[in-house]
């Protein structure tokens, strides 16, 4: 059996009309646990992951053998202790690690869907994943948290499921795509478009894959993930493996080298297609809009005790866009606490070991667990 | 805890909902929590404040108090407490309206700069007065509107604010610290 098999996956039966029109059912969902569930099953977490994650968010990913993506923050002994809590993570619908994706087999061509699979959006993948607290039986989640994407998708679960989470823990992300970040995913999208390899959506049936295009999506995205402080110090003008600049559009600087190889190991674990469904997943994200201007009426019945968390360096999704959902809930008096954090490690900070992250993150889950007992 | 806390603390009622103005590490948020009121909130500028708040379990949210208090409704909370900032604000007056705005009662401290001590440091010495309570010089101090208990209640009396806590007078020379009770 190959890893890849060894997948946990829940089979949704349940049909799930999805945003765009089209209804789904029998579809997989691939998820991750860590920790156990308790007999009260009240110490049940509900991680999201953001746009290239996975449902190995803690330990070692058993199919890329690289560390999970959380696990400076998700383990035993750390900051979302998986010791006291039992933590579950799903891959999202749309992705590449298990879950329904593009890169399923259509069973009425028996082909890959490709760009024939429809398009998803936060709230069906917030949705979709809702099944999860069915199958492990859990009436009410202790907390729900993620970063970037994830946190839009906290955002959309708590205001689907106003009762279901006793805490919420959005973190970099935003209530609204911004124009900039659905510009910059355009880019990425345009990218792997551009590669001929695409072939409109179809490649894997032609045994091809748009390596280039998905790389150079990579590269681009990767440069927004990080702050211009934290490039100049970690690369400067460094040259690689040279004494001299060589007169040639060889990778001369470390960045270029650095990006290039970003780049190549990205294409080898993740699918353009689900990088084109997942980017325009968040473009669509307007949860402002949805409530008809007011953020505040998403959370209107919601019992939930927010802790929103943002980066000083990180402009892709600026403290600002994170402070409007800070507004929203304080406008109706709900219960949320926010704070930014010092990190010149750009966006990628919730992903990093920032000391002031994970503690605020330890402390405000360690009591408000105790709270609730 | 300083006695400062404790006296703000005896002026709000049992299970009230109150805002604590620049709550610092939590200290008296966590007073009120643990024997007066669960429904307490703060705002602070301070990042590691705001940090040691969420370490004690408080709400806080990190921001300034000048520009994120507009956020909160109208008569949000029942209490709305400010311990020895005002005259630290650029715009003091616009902080004590948003008090008044968000909070059906506001618990305002001032330290006063009309105590004895203060008056004789610049009557004798004619320098700036440093004291327990004023502890920096005039290039480096945080305050930019010191003023004493009587300004307060004539500045009070002038817009109608109504001051709602007794035996202030004749105190404006033997108190260090002045602490009122507003009310629109």
């Amino acid at each position: 059996m190959s890893e890849k098999d060894k997948i946990k996956t829940l089979l949704v039966k349940k049909p799930l009309k999805l945003d765009c029109g089209q209804t789904i059912s029998d579809f997989p969902l691939a998820y991750e646990t860590y920790g156990k569930l308790n007999d009260k099953k009240d110490n049940a977490i509900l991680v999201f992951h953001a746009l290239t994650g996975d449902q190995f968010a803690s330990g070692t990913n058993p199919i890329t053998k690289k560390d999970g993506w959380w696990n400076y923050a998700l383990g035993p002994g750390k900051a979302i202790d998986t010791n006291k809590y039992f933590v579950i993570a799903a891959n999202v619908i749309g992705g590449c690690m298990g879950s329904f994706g593009p890169s399923d087999i259509n069973p009425k061509t028996k082909k890959p869907y490709g760009t024939n699979f429809p398009v998803i959006t936060i709230n069906d993948m917030v949705n979709a994943q809702y099944n999860l607290l069915e199958y492990f039986k859990i009436e009410k989640l202790f907390s729900v948290i993620g970063g970037s994407m994830g946190g839009m998708q906290v955002l959309q679960f708590v205001s689907n499921f106003p009762n279901k989470a006793h805490t919420a823990v959005p973190i970099a992300c935003t209530a609204s795509h911004s124009a900039q970040n659905i510009a910059l995913n355009e880019l990425g999208r345009q990218s792997i478009m551009a590669d001929n390899n695409w072939q409109d959506g179809f490649y894997e049936e032609q045994n091809k894959q748009p390596d280039k295009g998905l790389a150079v999506a990579r590269m681009a995205a990767h440069i927004t993930y990080l702050s211009k402080a934290g490039l100049q110090e970690k690369f400067g003008r460094k040259l690689q493996e040279r004494d001299d600049l060589k007169f040639s559009f060889d990778a001369d600087f470390q960045i270029e080298s650095y990006l290039r190889y970003q780049g190549s190991v990205f294409v080898d674990r993740f699918d353009a297609n689900s990088y084109l469904y997942i980017t325009r997943a968040m473009d669509y994200f307007d949860l402002t809009k949805k409530f008809g201007g007011n953020l505040s009426k998403a959370f209107e019945k919601s019992d939930t005790r927010f802790f929103i968390i943002s980066f000083t360096s990180d402009w892709l999704y600026p403290t600002s866009e994170n402070r409007e959902i800070v507004i929203a809930l304080n406008a109706i008096g709900k219960d949320v606490g926010f704070v930014e954090i010092i990190s010149d490690k750009g966006h990628d900070s919730f992903l990093l070991n920032v000391p002031d992250f994970l503690n605020t993150v330890r402390n405000f889950l360690n009591k408000s667990y105790e709270k609730i007992q | 805890m300083k006695k400062e806390f404790y006296n703000i603390a005896n002026l709000v009622t049992k299970n009230s909902k109150i805002l604590d103005v620049g709550c610092g590490n939590g200290e008296l948020m966590k007073y009120i929590t643990e024997n007066i009121s669960k429904d307490i909130r703060g705002i602070e500028l301070s990042k590691s404040n705001v940090q040691k708040c969420v370490e004690k379990g408080l709400t806080a949210i990190e921001g300034d108090a000048e520009k994120d208090l507009r956020q909160f409704p109208d008569n949000s909370f029942d209490f709305v407490i400010l311990s020895q900032t005002l005259q630290a604000f650029l715009d003091p007056e616009n902080v004590l309206n948003e008090l008044l705005r968000i909070g059906k009662k506001a618990i305002v401290s001032i330290p006063n700069f009309g105590h004895w001590k203060v008056r004789l440091h610049l009557l004798l010495k004619g320098t700036m007065p440093v004291t327990e309570n004023l502890p920096n010089e005039w290039y480096n101090t945080p305050n930019l509107h010191m003023c004493t208990i009587k300004d307060f209640e004539n500045y009070c009396k002038q817009r109608n604010i109504k001051i709602n806590l007794k035996n202030l007078k004749f105190q404006n020379l033997f108190s260090e610290l002045g602490i009122f009770i507003l009310e629109k």
